[in-house]
């Protein structure tokens, strides 16, 4: 199926060239850079949205295709498409830019058109790694989108920024060049660039294991698992706000994407192998991270570590697959289990959004971000008060929030497969709630601890919209997630159906 | 041998760009210093001119002229026009600094011509005699350009250890050639690599040989363990000279390689891949380590010529036509992004000031948005960090090593590049999160920032259309 317009490439390219126009034009007449990159941004999530029109829910194929030949030596393609797997996080993507364009509106002084630039340029090399089909696209997408984070938290973030965006860089790059080389070693087996075609390549069990390792690298630094976690929250303490939400919105779900992208179709056998790494990997990313979060004092670290813990859910999702292939054949829990991680996925984009954007009104106005600075909000801000609480009630998995849907799916999977990685995985329910409940009952709740909170002002109009329209995201998909799980439907059965059958 | 008028045509260009040199060199006589302006534009419009020149003699089959010592192929024209853009932009890059430290001279451009015109002959030897008299013309030429500052003591300095080591490594090189001679009997390229096939590897004469040549290689292309004159060359040399010494003089080394290793001796590919998978291995292991400790940026930059040397010889040893022409690409990217570096260092160089230090690019962001993009672009490239054109010719070479089942070399190769990363975002870092000790706003020649803007946009360019200059390179390989 192939549409009128080039939908994909409209909504890759049009921030991008947005971005580079606001560069050019600079901070000359001082609004209009931001007037403009709230067009772009509101345009292409306009657009995107008719992905999720036009698009056929009834079948796994790779929809919105486009094709050319790019570098026909190595046949790299500019080849897009997306199926029910990558569309969701498109429109994630293109929805989130808004309120991160919309956030940084007053607060940034500083260069604000290189700042919206940077975010455009960002949301349309994102959109690209989603939409990419040819692996040497993705990667040029996946690498790219390195430098606008850098930039972005290199020159608008704290003041421990230097150390945290060479971290993220450093942390991030060493993890992918080694999927690069995977690559490259596919591309000599199968003769082609194109993802689809690695799906169906034949691998022997050592190859497929070196290649699983490689993805790992890649995609676990990125998610971040436990252990190369470590990066993340230094990159989201010193990140500007709106880098934060990137990072934690969308950035952490490439990662997620690229596990039922590469590793699990390509590797599937090694996957089988290897299940028990992700498992224990994701585990100990749910409890144990679960219980650093309980400590921190600074909130932006909580809400770090608290994203940790939940992506520990979605990987949790993916693989717990192949336990449950191993123990019975109900291929009701592996659909469970994977949607579970995408709904997760989808959810904590909000929650997570929101959450920093939440700390990020705060800072704006106190410029502090530790926990014991502040105390009785309510009083000074109770609009603000009352969406922080439904905002950590959802972090903690609150049923009718959409942070309630992903985990309940992923744990109803996982008792599937083996009880004890269910309750270890319930736990952090429970943990979760510790720390997200404890720190809005220190910052939101209690008395008016000193001047400053006194003098607080509640949150203006454009902040309202910003959370307002979040707050609505996260109870809607939380009431009716049916749209988003049916769209995915067809491509994770499908999936499920091609990891089964072993390559070997 | 019989002179015919027609085996002159091959070397056209070559003849060409002698004739410039000598015209330059006689009409440089006549002028006054304020006329100096004529000699430039002389030497620009000539090289203009040898593109013109060299393509229009350019056919897709090789001609081999003179006795089987020359010849003129696909390979030989690419790498020939590349020479001549890059002597262009690296003269368009340097007139204001050479203006301003006192240097703009007519022998300035007779002693560049005299190094194209070096650079012409290696990039089209085809006997070991032919490529060492290039080598020699080309070396020579240097070692006067780096000590063109003459009151500079560093500069003298490093001309006197460029001229001793490049000397011994001349000497290597015509020791390994006189063996191979002894051994074979021969002395250009077609009837060696006959008789190679027929003795092999059995005579311990022609190991020798080998190994020397390798070595006489290694110190041209500042291969580690024969890396040591490079720093110190690129840190003494006047900027512009360190400039022009970095860029063009690599393609003529790829060339050598080629032509001597490929050409010259492939029945040995397997025993000298070995060599230079372990010389590749050490470049980029000490030339990005070594780089990461460096404050001075010509230092930096030099070990990190090092490490990309280290890259080109990979593809080199794959022993396949998508290796050579992986690093035929590699080479002239290397090339132009090594130009641009060195072009900001000039472009922010004042008389009596080198830009030289890490800390003079603090704050450049404030300074200069365009040139810190420029440079950011720069480093980018060098890093390999798509879209910018260096991830591209990173891939290819990777490519082609893997293709001949080396994936273990192409994970040293990415791992050393994770390394090599580190001072290339030192540099952004720098010029982008760090404040400016001046605030002043830089001002530069526009013949400079012509250059460094198209040098710049460049890169982004050729990052997201690589497939044109690739296909040049496949084919000037292949045919």
């Amino acid at each position: 199926m192939t549409a009128d317009w080039p939908i994909l490439s409209l909504t890759i390219w049009l921030p991008i060239i947005g971005g580079a126009l606001l560069l050019a034009i600079g901070d000359r007449c001082s609004n209009a850079s931001r007037w403009m990159a709230l067009a772009t941004a509101i345009l292409t999530f306009v657009i995107s949205i008719s992905l999720y029109c036009g698009f056929d829910s009834s079948t796994a194929q790779m929809q919105f295709v486009e094709r050319a030949p790019w570098i026909p030596v190595f046949n790299v393609e500019y080849y897009l498409g997306v199926d029910g797997i990558s569309m969701p996080l498109i429109i994630l993507t293109t929805f989130i830019t808004i309120f991160v364009v919309i956030a940084g509106w007053e607060v940034i002084q500083y260069k604000p058109a290189m700042y919206m630039a940077a975010f455009l340029i960002m949301e349309g090399v994102m959109v690209g790694v989603f939409a990419a089909l040819d692996a040497m696209l993705f990667y040029v997408f996946w690498e790219t989108m390195l430098i606008p984070m850098f930039l972005i938290i290199g020159i608008w973030g704290g003041p421990n920024r230097v150390y945290a965006t060479i971290k993220f860089f450093l942390y991030t790059f060493f993890g992918s060049v080694f999927m690069l080389v995977a690559l490259i070693y596919m591309y000599f087996q199968s003769g082609s660039m194109e993802i689809l075609a690695f799906h169906e390549l034949k691998l022997g069990l050592t190859e497929q294991i070196f290649i699983f390792i490689a993805f790992l690298l890649a995609f676990a630094v990125k998610v971040p698992m436990w252990p190369v976690h470590t990066w993340l929250p230094d990159a989201h303490v010193e990140a500007p706000t709106g880098g934060s939400v990137i990072l934690a919105a969308i950035m952490l779900k490439i990662g997620g994407y690229g596990f039922l992208r590469f590793s699990m179709p390509i590797a599937p056998d090694a996957s089988q192998e290897l299940d028990w790494l992700i498992i224990g990997m994701s585990l100990i990313a749910v409890v144990y991270i679960g219980f650093v979060a309980l400590v921190q004092q600074d909130m932006k670290k909580l809400i770090a570590y608290s994203s940790i813990a939940h992506m520990g859910f979605v990987t949790l999702g993916f693989f717990i697959v192949f336990q449950i292939a191993a123990n019975s054949d109900a291929s009701g829990g592996a659909i469970l289990g994977i949607e579970g991680g995408m709904v997760q996925m989808v959810s904590h984009g909000f929650i997570s959004a929101a959450m920093f954007l939440c700390v990020g009104v705060l800072y704006d106005r106190m410029h502090s971000r530790q926990i014991s600075d502040y105390g009785g909000v309510i009083h000074t801000m109770p609009v603000f008060g009352g969406f922080m609480v439904f905002f950590a009630m959802a972090n903690a998995g609150l049923p009718g929030t959409s942070g309630f849907v992903g985990e309940f799916m992923v744990i109803l999977a996982s008792f599937r497969a083996n009880f004890w990685f269910a309750f270890l995985a319930a736990t952090t329910l429970i943990v979760g709630a510790a720390y997200t409940l404890w720190m809005v009952k220190r910052v939101i709740f209690g008395k008016v601890v000193n001047d400053k909170v006194h003098s607080l002002q509640d949150i203006n109009r454009r902040e309202f919209i910003v959370l307002g329209s979040l707050a609505v995201a996260v109870l809607v998909l939380g009431l009716w997630p049916a749209p988003l799980i049916e769209v995915m439907d067809a491509s994770v059965v499908s999936l499920l159906e091609h990891i089964k059958v072993s390559k070997l | 041998m019989q002179f015919e008028a027609s085996n002159l045509i091959p070397v056209a260009p070559e003849l060409y760009i002698l004739g410039l040199a000598c015209l330059v060199l006689v009409i440089d006589l006549f002028l006054d210093d304020e006329q100096r302006i004529f000699t430039y534009a002389l030497t620009q419009v000539g090289l203009i001119f040898a593109i013109f020149i060299t393509l229009s003699v350019g056919q897709t089959e090789a001609q081999i002229v003179f006795d089987g010592s020359y010849i003129r192929d696909g390979m030989s024209d690419v790498l020939k026009v590349s020479i001549y853009v890059i002597t262009i932009g690296a003269f368009l890059y340097s007139k204001e600094y050479l203006v301003e430290h006192g240097l703009f001279k007519g022998e300035y451009y007779v002693l560049g011509l005299f190094a194209v015109l070096g650079m012409m002959v290696m990039v089209s030897a085809q006997s070991f005699l032919t490529a060492y008299l290039g080598l020699e013309l080309l070396s020579l030429s240097l070692y006067a350009l780096v000590a063109f500052d003459r009151d500079s003591k560093a500069g003298s300095e490093a001309a006197m250890k460029y001229f001793v080591l490049g000397a011994i490594a001349s000497g290597m090189l015509l020791y390994g050639i006189s063996m191979i001679y002894g051994a074979t009997g021969a002395l250009n390229f077609t009837t060696v690599t006959i008789a190679l096939t027929e003795t092999g590897m059995e005579d311990i004469v022609l190991v020798f040989g080998l190994v020397f040549v390798v070595i006489g290689l290694a110190f041209k292309l500042g291969a580690v363990p024969f890396h040591m004159w490079i720093p110190d060359v690129y840190h003494g040399a006047p900027t512009p000279v360190a400039q022009f010494l970095g860029a063009a003089p690599k393609i003529a080394a790829f060339a050598l390689a080629m032509r001597l290793l490929v050409d010259g001796m492939m029945p040995l590919h397997s025993d000298w891949q070995q060599m230079l998978i372990i010389l590749a291995i050490l470049s980029m292991a000490l030339g990005n380590v070594v780089a990461i400790a460096q404050t001075n940026i010509k230092r930096m930059l030099a070990y990190s010529t090092i490490a990309h040397v280290g890259f080109i010889m990979m593809g080199i040893l794959a022993g396949t036509p998508e290796g050579y022409s992986a690093s035929m690409f590699y080479t002239i990217i290397y090339a132009v992004t090594s130009l641009g570096a060195f072009g900001i260092i000039i472009l922010l160089s004042k008389k009596g000031f080198e830009a030289e230090n890490l800390d003079d690019y603090k704050g450049l962001h404030e300074r200069s948005p365009w040139f810190a993009a420029m440079m950011m672009l720069f480093m980018f490239s060098m890093a390999g960090v798509p879209p910018t054109v260096g991830f591209w010719a990173k891939l290819f070479v990777l490519d082609a090593v893997v293709g001949v089942e080396l994936t273990w070399l192409a994970l040293v190769g990415v791992f050393f590049s994770i390394i090599g990363a580190f001072y290339y975002i030192r540099i952004i870092k720098l010029m982008y999160f760090d404040k400016a000790d001046n605030t002043l706003p830089v001002v530069g020649n526009l013949d400079t920032r012509i250059a460094l803007s198209v040098n710049g946009v460049l890169m982004l360019a050729l990052g997201l259309f690589p497939a044109a200059l690739l296909t040049i390179c496949v084919r000037a390989i292949g045919g």
